[in-house]
């Protein structure tokens, strides 16, 4: 996608670094004239808003390592002390912790959009894969930041997590032992979880990096799918990066930020657990355990299993059915037979598709309830049966939606190109200059 | 190129002097490798003084019948009960085809030791058990707050496993019994937990 570098170095300074360390050619290659196609909707923005809450997130993290204590018996009151003593300590931990739930928010869109679009597919597969990864990664990240307060849901999110480890036959325990540094969770276990807290983030960084790269040779998808043409026609498809681009998506990190604001400064702890502001306590473990809101489709996956596979027992079973609904995503490219990429033109799928995103919701619903109580008062129907059901249609999306639709789905007439698309057969309108 | 190409490869030929010294540098460097990488995954493993801190002395004698005592062994709480003879009896008069777990899961006898009450405890009255659930890792509350659950013993409340008086798992998530530590008696009150092989040897464990 990317052609022939336009950089012309104007001044000396310029024409001498280029020849040297062409940082100026990359950046103007990558930002400023980088053709984009010119229908982009508001779904293409998460991207951008994702780069900003990754620096918020290393920044702020930064700024609290500076008064954080990693020891079981300091953790928790250090924690405080920024909210209460140390000058903006306030507010710079609540953009951390705040931080993190937006920050899953935007990456939550930024996937769906993928989904939607079809931008996992051909030839964008390792791009999708890489994105899979900094997920991962970023949820190891939130996982670990979460332990660090100390508090109740902290210690006890920590030893249920850490626990299911223990559910992988013969190698379980010694590897949670190893994990853990002692016989339970503990000082060493903090201490760790603090060191790789720090590290992760800038392991995201620098997959970002190779995500952005992967990015730059096919080029953005774009809401119908189609390719942006060869030769001259290249050109109606598509608009360079800056200023048109660097605009929208500036206007959309503010939006984005505004909001974020509101609940930094206004409702800075609603998002986190009350049971929080209680120290951790190895001897009482609180009545319902929750981990945050973004890890709840996964722990009422977890937790769909309450029956014997064969040789896997239930927590295994679970274990396994837990990360085996991200783990389906890395091979997702592979199970969708379609060669249509964007759902506007999949009458049928576009319909799985929502009562796919509205089962994630639904999963992310019963992972916060006791799974003995009845969903809205009806009697028998157990959250437990709904998370069942809903787990089943998350695996069949991917393993019998998506191959088989691409098949005997007929998909509705795609536009002639991108231009067609944006512009009908006006074809000779130009944008504002 | 070509020349070194033709060089390195000795495919279908006689292994060269070259081939040999690629391979024995190769394996070199991955055994370096690994004895370097060792280190580095070992020190996450627990430190000889969280080794050392391994056991401790619990004075039961105020723990009176029907009583229970917590305390923390290892960073983890350890259930010690003061169990009534009505309760052993109770605990006595369970088929093991009752078990959902049919290991004692004594750390102090063989691994596969039937889960008999007689094989959970040293003395019958004193039930010892590692305070964690073994689905997730919980606290199971107690029949001392009124929270035994169905048999009145312990309960697990996050995802409701219920154990019996002998802290067998009896229905729920949790696929075993709640461990026993290696303990033993060092006088009529005092009890030991976490031994040396000296003590395990001299315990007075014995399957039943």
């Amino acid at each position: 996608m990317s052609g022939p570098s336009t950089y012309e170095p104007k001044t000396g300074f310029t024409k001498w670094l280029d020849t040297r360390l062409p940082i100026i050619r990359l950046g103007w290659d990558s930002f400023v004239d980088f053709p984009t196609p010119r229908n982009l909707n508001y779904w293409w923005t998460f991207g951008g808003i994702l780069a900003i809450f990754l620096m918020i997130q290393i920044v702020t993290g930064i700024v609290l390592a500076m008064h954080y204590v990693p020891h079981e018996a300091y953790a928790f009151d250090s924690v405080e002390r920024i909210r209460r003593d140390v000058n903006f300590g306030w507010m710079i931990q609540s953009m951390h912790a705040n931080g993190a739930a937006f920050f899953f928010v935007a990456v939550y869109l930024h996937m769906f959009r993928g989904l939607y679009y079809g931008s996992y597919k051909a030839p964008r597969e390792v791009l999708w894969i890489l994105g899979v990864v900094i997920y991962l990664l970023m949820m190891a990240t939130a996982f670990m930041g979460y332990v660090l307060p100390w508090g109740q849901m902290s210690y006890w999110g920590a030893i249920v997590i850490t626990n299911l480890i223990g559910a992988l036959p013969f190698v379980g325990d010694a590897i949670r032992e190893w994990l853990w540094g002692g016989f339970s969770v503990g000082q060493a276990t903090l201490n760790r979880f603090f060191s790789l807290h720090y590290l992760l983030p800038f392991v995201i960084a620098g997959v970002v990096g190779l995500h952005i790269w992967a990015l730059h040779v096919p080029g953005n998808g774009n809401p119908v799918g189609l390719d942006v043409r060869g030769g001259d026609d290249g050109k109606k498809d598509t608009l360079p990066f800056h200023p048109y681009y660097t605009v929208k998506d500036g206007f959309a990190i503010l939006v984005y930020l505004m909001v974020f604001c509101v609940f930094v400064f206004f409702l800075p702890t609603v998002l986190g657990h009350a049971d929080n502001f209680i120290e951790a306590n190895p001897l009482s473990t609180p009545a319902h355990i929750v981990p945050e809101w973004y890890f709840l489709p996964f722990y009422a996956i977890l937790r769909a299993i309450t029956f014997d596979i064969g040789p896997i027992d239930a927590k295994l079973g679970g274990v396994l059915l837990m990360f085996g609904a991200i783990a389906i995503l890395f091979v997702l490219p592979w199970l969708d037979t379609s060669k249509v990429r964007s759902m506007r033109y999949r009458p049928l799928t576009r319909w799985f598709f929502i009562f796919f995103v509205l089962a994630c919701f639904g999963l992310g619903w019963c992972g916060a309830k006791n799974p003995d109580d009845y969903v809205l008062g009806i009697e028998g129907f157990k959250f437990l049966y709904f998370g069942q059901f809903l787990t089943l249609y998350y695996f069949a999306y991917f393993l019998v939606v998506l191959p088989v639709m691409g098949i005997v789905e007929k998909p509705k007439e795609r536009p002639a190109s991108i231009e067609a698309a944006v512009l009908g057969n006006n074809t000779n309108a130009q944008p504002a200059e | 190129m070509t020349e070194e190409n033709g060089a390195l490869d000795g495919h279908g030929e006689e292994p060269s002097r070259r081939d040999f010294i690629y391979i024995a540098a190769g394996g070199a460097t991955a055994v370096g490798g690994g004895l370097v990488i060792w280190p580095f995954v070992d020190q996450m493993n627990p430190a000889a003084d969280t080794l050392a801190l391994g056991s401790i002395r619990v004075d039961v004698s105020q723990l009176l019948p029907g009583s229970e005592m917590t305390v923390m062994w290892r960073g983890a709480p350890v259930f010690i009960r003061h169990r009534t003879e009505e309760e052993v009896a109770e605990a006595r008069d369970v088929e093991l085809s009752a078990l959902p777990d049919e290991d004692a899961r004594n750390e102090n006898l063989p691994d596969g030791t039937p889960a008999l009450d007689a094989n959970r405890v040293l003395r019958p009255e004193f039930l010892i058990v590692k305070g964690n659930c073994t689905h997730l890792g919980c606290v199971p509350t107690s029949q001392e707050t009124n929270a035994g659950g169905e048999y009145n013993a312990w309960y697990c409340p996050c995802h409701g496993s219920h154990y019996d008086k002998s802290a067998r798992i009896r229905r729920g998530p949790a696929p075993e019994n709640l461990p026993v530590p290696d303990y033993f008696f060092e006088s009529e009150t005092t009890v030991k937990i976490g031994l040396n092989d000296e003590e395990r040897a001299n315990s007075g464990w014995a399957v039943a």
